[in-house]
């Protein structure tokens, strides 16, 4: 299972999202320091890689919230927590969702 | 659309005046009155957005006591179209500014002279045009019972006379989008 976070250093959430992700790692047993985590640093990058905005998560290539028709850019990414809060991280229940489901199809292949 | 002063202005100085347009172009000015806080903000900004209700909601409880509350959005919209006028415009119409003047600070002028370095970027200004608070709305944007604390605390200071405690905090957010040379 690959897991990246892309961030650009514009914004600076991107600290509060990587120790969320590792805490919901560590929580199922995964190892939290084999995150991938990639700077993007310029438009032609952000276009590249898709990126709408910082932080973005993904898991083996797959955004852990839907990032639907936004532009590449850099960026501040806007996330709504399931309270309905607007916020600049993901929430940390969508984190761990994202992480069970891509681990439990991980140990299906393997099996 | 003038500035009339252009120096970094630092707490306890005197606000740089500023004339700006709102989104139906009524233009508007620092006032003479009691109190007066100055908020650069944009559109598509999560640390605006998220701190966005508990600032309107200082602006409604202070009224009145005679505060004044200007929104300024200064990001460029050719690379954020999210900040346009129009974009500006729908968010006013929709009620989400309550009254409170939404201005456009096009030339980034206005940002530039208050040396606004993030969205959100607050300033408290008392009725002699002096900076008494900067920084943020309040300490975490994710607690929602801090409800803009340092705003209304640096209100509640300056309408007593008094020197806000602090008189200035980090600001928070995104960077303020500059046109690129």
């Amino acid at each position: 299972m690959h897991v990246e976070l892309l961030f650009w250093e514009g914004c600076p959430s991107h600290p509060q999202a990587l120790a969320t992700l590792r805490e919901q790692m560590e929580a199922l047993g995964l190892d939290p320091a084999s995150v991938d985590v990639r700077e993007i640093d310029t438009d032609e990058d952000a276009a590249e890689e898709n990126f709408i905005g910082s932080p973005t998560i993904r898991i083996d290539g797959v955004d852990i919230v839907d990032p639907g028709a936004q532009p590449p850019g850099l960026t501040c990414r806007v996330y709504h927590r399931r309270d309905g809060r607007i916020s600049p991280t993901p929430d940390p229940a969508d984190v761990r969702e994202a992480l069970e489901a891509a681990n439990a199809t991980a140990t299906e292949r393997s099996s | 659309m003038a500035v009339i002063k252009d120096a970094a202005p630092a707490v306890g100085t005197k606000a740089p005046a500023f004339s700006l347009p709102d989104t139906d172009a009524v233009v508007h000015s620092l006032g003479s009155a009691p109190a007066t806080v100055v908020v650069f903000t944009c559109n598509h900004c999560p640390y605006a957005l998220g701190w966005h209700e508990r600032i309107i909601a200082v602006a409604q409880e202070y009224a009145q006591r005679g505060v004044q509350m200007l929104a300024i959005n200064p990001n460029d919209a050719t690379r954020y179209a999210g900040d346009s006028v129009d974009a500006m415009r729908d968010r006013v119409r929709a009620g989400e500014f309550d009254g409170v003047p939404y201005l456009r600070d096009e030339s980034q002028e206005v940002a530039r002279a208050y040396d606004a370095k993030t969205t959100p970027d607050v300033f408290v200004i008392d009725e002699d045009g002096v900076i008494r608070y900067r920084g943020a709305p309040d300490s975490d944007l994710e607690d929602a019972s801090q409800n803009a604390a340092w705003i209304r605390g640096a209100l509640d200071a300056v309408l007593a006379g008094r020197d806000p405690d602090p008189v200035e905090t980090p600001p928070v957010g995104c960077t303020v989008k500059w046109r690129e040379a």
